[in-house]
C-alpha cells in the first residue's frame, strides 16, 4: 500500500510539472504580453520598458524556472490588471469555488447513486427509463444555456432565488443544480452498470443462502462493491467540474476562480490565467491522486496485495 | 424419525423466454430422510441446480417455480412467506455454490461473512460468533484459524475459499446441505478431499446432504440414494447401489459407460459417450425426452412414458420393462 | 462436396447475421431517434441557402426582434422572427448548423487520428511506448479544457478555424483511452499472432488486422466526441472567446440573446432546444451503435 501510494505520489508531481511547462509555454508563445500590458495605444519605447521591468526579454527557459520556482512557494506574481499579488487574487476567489464544487458533487451523488441504484433493482421498469431520460438529457445539456432558462423560470418568473451573485446560500442553489446536473449522467450510469453486475455476483447469492434480508444484501454486499468505481469517478468528476465552473460561475456571476478566470482570460492578465491553469491541474491531478488512495483502501484486492 | 426431512413432489420451474416458456425442470419427486446423502445427477442443463436453488427459495421473481408438495420438515416451502424462508435460509438449511473463486464477497474479511452466517440467526456476540468461526475452520481442515479468519477471500486458494463456505454453511448446524457442484471448479487432488470432508460431517452432525454433480465417480463414493436427471426429469432413482448394479435407464447406462472402470477397460478401447444433444424445453414437450439420443427407442416412446418401479425404491421412466441388451 | 456444403452454411451465418443486425437496428428506438434528428439537422446544413428566404448576416434595424411565429405580432416572411439587429432567426439557426457540424466534424477527425495514432501504439507496442502514452493522456486530463481553450482562443484570436485546431488538439484524451484497450485486449489474440508468425510487417497487421476490429470503438468514440465538440464550442462562443460575431454559432446566438431574456425568452430557448436536439440525437447515435454493434456490452 505504502508503495503504491508513493509510486502514485511520483506520478502526480511529475504530471504537475508538465502541465506547468506546457501551460506556460502556451501563453507565452502565443502572445506577447508586454503589448497585452501596455495597451494598444503604446509606443516602442513603453513596451521595451515593460519587457525589461517584467523580464520578458530573457531567455524562455529562464523565465520558465523563476516562474516555477516562486510557484512552488506559493508566489505567482502580480496580476496585470489588480496589480495585486496573484495569490492573494485567486486565495480570496478559491472558497466560493471550493463550496459551489462540494455542494455539486454532493447534489450529483445524492441524486445519481438512488436513481442508479433504483434503476439497477427494477431494470426496464418504469424508474429505469425515467433515470435514462434524465441522463441521456443531461449529458446533451449545454450547462450555460440550462442556466439561463433556470434563471428565466426561477428568478424572473417565479422570483424564488437570486438570478446573480454569491453572498448567501440562496446564490448557489441554481449554479449547484447546474453544474451537479452536468456530473450526473455519468455518476448515475456507472452506478446502474455496476449495481447490475454485483447483483447477479455469486456473492450476493451467498450472502441470500445466508439468510440475509433484501436491504441487507443490497447495502452491505452488493452497494459496497458497486460503490468502489463510483468514487473514483466522483473524484475526477469534481476535478473537472471545478474547471467547468468557469462557464457556469459566469452566467451566475458567481465571484469564484472560474469568474476570475473568464475576467483574466478577457484582460489578458497572463499571470492570473497562468496560476488559475496550474491550481486547477493541481485540484484535478489532487482528487484523482486521492480517489485512488480510496480505491486501494476500499478494495482490498489492492489493499492487502 | 419416520417423516422426511425433505418432501418434494411434482416440482416444476418454467422460466418466460422470448417465443414461449422454458420447462426446465418438469415434474420431479424426491425424498430425503436425515443424516441421508442424494445425490442429482445430470449433465449440465438437466435442471439440476435449478431444482436446488428452488427448495432454497434462491430463484428470480422472473421464474415460476410450482410443486403439489416441498415440505421441509413439515412446513410447506411453497406457500411460505419471504420472511420465514429467509429465516430458514442459512439456519435449517444451508447452500454451499459451484463456484468458490467468486462465492465470497470481495469486500469483507473471512470471519466477517462467517460471522454473518451465525449472527443472522442467532443472538451471539461479535466474538462469540468469531471463536465458533475459528472453531469450524478447523474443523473444515483449515490451520492457523485464527490468522485466516483476519483475511480476505482473494488471499486465498480456491480449495480454501471452498473449505470456507463449507464451514459458513455450517455455522447454524444446518439440518439440510446443498451443494452444488461444490467440486466441479477444484483441482482432482483437492476434489476428493472436500467430498470426503463433507461426508465426515455429515455424518458426525447427523445432517441431510443433497449434492448436485455430474460426476458418477463422485455419486458411487458417498451417495445413499441418486436421482438422475435428464431434460427437466427425474428419468430414473434409487439406492446408489441398485442404480449402480442395475441401471435400467438408457440413459443411466450410457452415462455409466462413459467411466472407464480400471481391470474392465481395456487400453486403447474408446470410452462410451451418448451420441446428440439435450433437446430443447421451449414449449410443450411430450414423450420421452431421451428418445432422440436413444438406441432403444421406438414410436410409442413420442406418447406418455410410464414410470416403472424395478423393485423397492428403484423406479425408472421408461417404455421398455426389461432391457435386455447392452446400451452401445 | 465438402466446399459446397462449408459456402451453404457460412452463408446462412452471414445472412442470420445482417438480419440480427438490421432487427437491432430497427428495434432500438434511441438509435433510430439519433439518425432520424441528425439527418434532419444535416439536411437544414446542406440546404440552408434553399430553406432560408433571408440572409443571416443582412440587418434591418426597422424590424428588429420580430417574435416568432406562434406568437401575437409575428411577422409571416420571418418565421422564427428577428435578433435584436433584425437578422432573420431562421436564417442564422439554419447556417447555425452549418458552423456546429462542421466543427464538431473536424474537430472529431483531428483529434480522432492524434488520439487513435497514440492509443493504437501504445495498446499494440505496450512497454516504454505504452507508459509514454498514458503519462500524455493523464497529462491531457489535467489541463481544464475549457479554460485552456478560452486562454490560447483568447490570445490567438477567435476565429473559426483557432477554435477548431485548439478543440482537436485538446480532445484526443477518450480516442486514446479506449483505442489503447481496445487494441490490447485482441493484440495476443490468435489471429494477430498468425499474421504475425507469417511475417506480416507491422503497419500491415496494424491496418488489416488491428484495425477493423477496433473500428466499432473508433466510431463510438467518434460520435460521443463530436457532440463534445459541439458542446464546447457553442460554450466557449457563448463565453465570447469562440467564434466571433457576426458568425451565426448557436452559442453566440444564445449569448446575443441573453442581454434580452428577460422580455424575448425565445431568443435563447429556440437555439439551445436546436443545440440540445443536435447533441442528444449525436450521443444517441453513438450509444445506439455501440449496443447494436457490441450488444454484450450494454450498460
Amino acid at each position: 500500500m505504502l508503495a503504491f501510494a508513493l509510486k502514485r505520489l511520483g506520478l502526480a508531481v511529475l504530471v504537475t510539472f508538465t502541465v506547468s511547462a506546457i501551460s506556460f509555454s502556451l501563453l507565452h508563445l502565443s502572445g506577447d504580453p508586454a503589448t497585452a500590458i501596455a495597451g494598444e495605444n503604446a509606443t516602442e519605447a513603453d513596451i521595451a520598458a515593460i519587457n525589461e521591468q517584467y523580464g520578458f526579454d530573457r531567455p524562455f527557459a529562464e523565465q520558465y524556472a523563476e516562474w516555477l520556482w516562486n510557484a512552488v512557494q506559493g508566489d505567482f506574481g502580480q496580476s496585470y490588471y489588480f496589480k495585486l499579488p496573484v495569490a492573494e487574487l485567486i486565495a480570496d476567489r478559491l472558497s466560493v469555488t471550493m463550496t459551489l464544487g462540494v455542494c455539486a458533487i454532493s447534489f450529483a451523488l445524492l441524486t445519481a447513486v438512488p436513481l442508479g441504484v433504483l434503476a439497477a433493482i427494477r431494470p426496464n421498469s418504469l424508474i429505469d427509463r425515467i433515470a435514462l431520460f434524465i441522463s441521456v438529457a443531461g449529458q446533451a445539456m449545454p450547462s450555460f444555456w440550462f442556466g439561463l432558462i433556470m434563471i428565466v423560470v426561477f428568478s424572473i418568473k417565479f422570483r424564488l432565488l437570486p438570478p446573480s451573485g454569491s453572498e448567501t446560500w440562496r446564490h448557489f442553489i441554481m449554479p449547484t443544480i447546474v453544474l451537479g446536473y452536468y456530473a450526473m449522467p455519468a455518476i448515475m450510469r456507472l452506478t446502474r452498470a455496476g449495481m447490475l453486475e454485483v447483483l447477479n455476483a455469486d456473492y450476493v447469492r451467498t450472502a441470500r443462502a445466508k439468510g440475509a434480508g433484501a436491504g441487507r444484501v443490497l447495502f452491505k454486499h452488493a452497494l459496497r462493491n458497486a460503490i468502489v468505481p463510483v468514487v473514483s469517478l466522483s473524484a475526477v468528476q469534481m476535478g473537472f467540474m471545478l474547471g467547468g465552473s468557469i462557464v457556469v460561475e459566469s452566467i451566475f456571476a458567481l465571484h469564484g476562480a472560474g469568474y476570475l478566470a473568464w475576467e483574466s482570460i478577457g484582460r489578458h492578465d497572463l499571470p492570473t490565467v497562468q496560476a488559475l491553469i496550474l491550481i486547477f491541474s493541481c485540484f484535478y491531478i489532487l482528487f484523482t491522486l486521492l480517489s485512488d488512495l480510496a480505491n486501494a483502501w476500499l478494495d482490498p484486492r489492492i489493499r492487502v496485495g | 424419525m419416520n417423516d422426511p426431512i425433505l418432501n418434494v413432489k411434482n416440482l416444476t420451474v418454467d422460466i418466460p423466454v422470448s417465443g414461449g416458456t422454458l420447462h426446465a425442470v418438469r415434474g420431479i419427486d424426491f425424498e430425503l430422510n436425515r443424516g441421508e446423502t442424494l445425490c442429482i445427477v445430470g449433465e449440465s442443463g438437466s435442471g439440476k441446480s435449478l431444482t436446488s436453488l428452488a427448495v432454497m427459495g434462491l430463484l428470480g421473481k422472473r421464474l415460476q417455480v410450482r410443486a403439489d408438495k416441498m415440505e421441509f420438515e413439515g412446513r410447506d416451502l411453497g406457500s411460505m412467506p419471504q420472511r420465514q424462508m429467509q429465516a430458514l435460509r442459512g439456519d435449517r438449511m444451508a447452500m454451499i455454490f459451484q463456484e468458490p473463486m467468486t462465492s465470497l464477497n470481495p469486500a469483507y474479511t473471512i470471519g466477517d461473512q462467517l460471522c454473518e452466517a451465525l449472527r443472522l440467526h442467532r443472538k451471539v456476540s461479535k466474538a462469540e460468533a468469531m471463536a465458533r468461526a475459528a472453531d469450524l475452520l478447523g474443523k473444515v481442515g483449515i490451520t492457523a484459524a485464527e490468522s485466516r479468519l483476519r483475511q480476505f477471500p482473494h488471499q486465498l486458494s480456491g480449495g480454501l475459499r471452498q473449505r470456507v463456505m463449507i464451514a459458513m454453511s455450517l455455522m447454524c448446524e444446518p439440518d439440510l446441505i446443498i451443494a452444488d457442484e461444490p467440486t466441479t471448479a477444484l483441482d482432482v487432488t483437492i476434489q476428493a478431499q472436500i467430498l470426503r470432508l463433507l461426508a465426515d460431517l455429515k455424518r458426525e452432525m447427523n445432517m441431510a446432504l443433497i449434492l448436485v454433480t455430474h460426476d458418477l465417480g463422485v455419486v458411487a463414493r458417498i451417495a445413499d440414494k441418486v436421482a438422475v436427471m435428464y431434460a427437466g426429469e427425474i428419468v430414473e432413482s434409487g439406492s446408489a447401489k441398485e442404480i449402480f448394479d442395475a441401471p435400467s435407464h438408457p440413459y443411466t447406462r450410457g452415462l455409466l459407460n462413459c467411466i472407464p472402470v480400471p481391470g474392465k477397460t481395456k487400453p486403447g478401447e474408446p470410452l462410451g459417450s451418448i451420441p446428440g444433444i439435450v433437446p430443447s424445453l421451449i414449449g410443450d414437450v411430450s414423450g420421452c425426452a431421451f428418445r432422440s439420443r436413444c438406441n432403444q427407442a421406438i414410436e410409442a416412446c413420442a406418447s406418455t412414458v410410464p414410470e416403472r418401479s424395478a423393485g423397492g425404491e428403484h423406479k425408472y421412466r421408461c417404455i421398455h420393462t426389461q432391457l435386455t441388451s447392452e446400451v452401445a | 462436396m465438402t466446399s459446397a456444403s462449408a459456402q451453404t452454411s457460412e452463408s446462412i451465418v452471414a445472412v442470420s447475421r445482417s438480419v440480427l443486425l438490421r432487427r437491432r437496428v430497427f428495434g432500438h428506438y434511441g438509435l433510430l431517434f439519433g439518425l432520424a434528428v441528425l439527418g434532419i439537422v444535416v439536411a437544414a446544413a446542406v440546404f440552408a441557402p434553399l430553406l432560408a428566404e433571408h440572409s443571416p448576416y443582412t440587418q434591418n434595424l426597422a424590424a428588429r426582434m420580430k417574435p416568432p411565429f406562434w406568437m401575437a405580432g409575428s411577422d409571416p416572411s420571418h418565421l422564427l422572427g428577428t435578433d435584436q439587429l433584425g437578422r432573420d432567426y431562421l436564417a442564422r439557426l439554419l447556417y447555425g448548423a452549418r458552423i456546429s457540424l462542421l466543427i464538431g466534424l473536424v474537430t472529431a477527425l483531428i483529434s480522432g487520428l492524434i488520439g487513435t495514432a497514440l492509443g493504437v501504439a501504445a495498446g499494440y507496442f505496450g512497454g516504454k511506448v505504452d507508459l509514454a502514452v498514458t503519462f500524455l493522456i493523464n497529462v491531457r486530463l489535467a489541463m481544464p479544457v475549457v479554460l485552456v481553450a478560452l486562454a490560447i482562443v483568447a490570445l490567438f484570436g477567435g476565429s473559426l478555424q483557432i477554435v477548431i485546431l485548439v478543440l482537436g488538439f485538446l480532445l484526443w484524451d477518450r480516442f486514446a483511452v479506449v483505442m489503447r484497450s481496445s487494441v490490447m485486449q485482441i493484440r495476443g489474440l490468435e489471429y494477430v499472432n498468425a499474421a504475425r508468425a507469417i511475417g506480416c510487417s507491422t503497419p500491415r497487421i496494424l491496418l488489416s488486422e488491428i484495425m477493423p476490429n477496433v473500428a466499432n470503438n473508433l466510431i463510438v468514440v467518434m460520435t460521443l466526441e463530436m457532440a463534445h465538440a459541439i458542446l464546447l464550442e457553442a460554450a466557449l462562443s457563448f463565453l465570447g472567446l469562440g467564434v466571433q460575431p457576426p458568425t451565426p454559432s448557436w452559442g453566440l446566438m444564445i449569448s446575443e440573446g441573453k442581454e434580452m431574456m428577460l422580455f424575448q425568452p425565445w431568443l435563447i430557448t429556440i437555439p439551445g432546444i436546436a443545440l440540445f436536439l443536435l447533441v442528444l440525437a449525436i450521443n444517441l447515435l453513438g450509444d445506439g451503435l455501440r449496443d447494436v454493434t457490441a450488444p454484450e456490452a450494454k450498460g
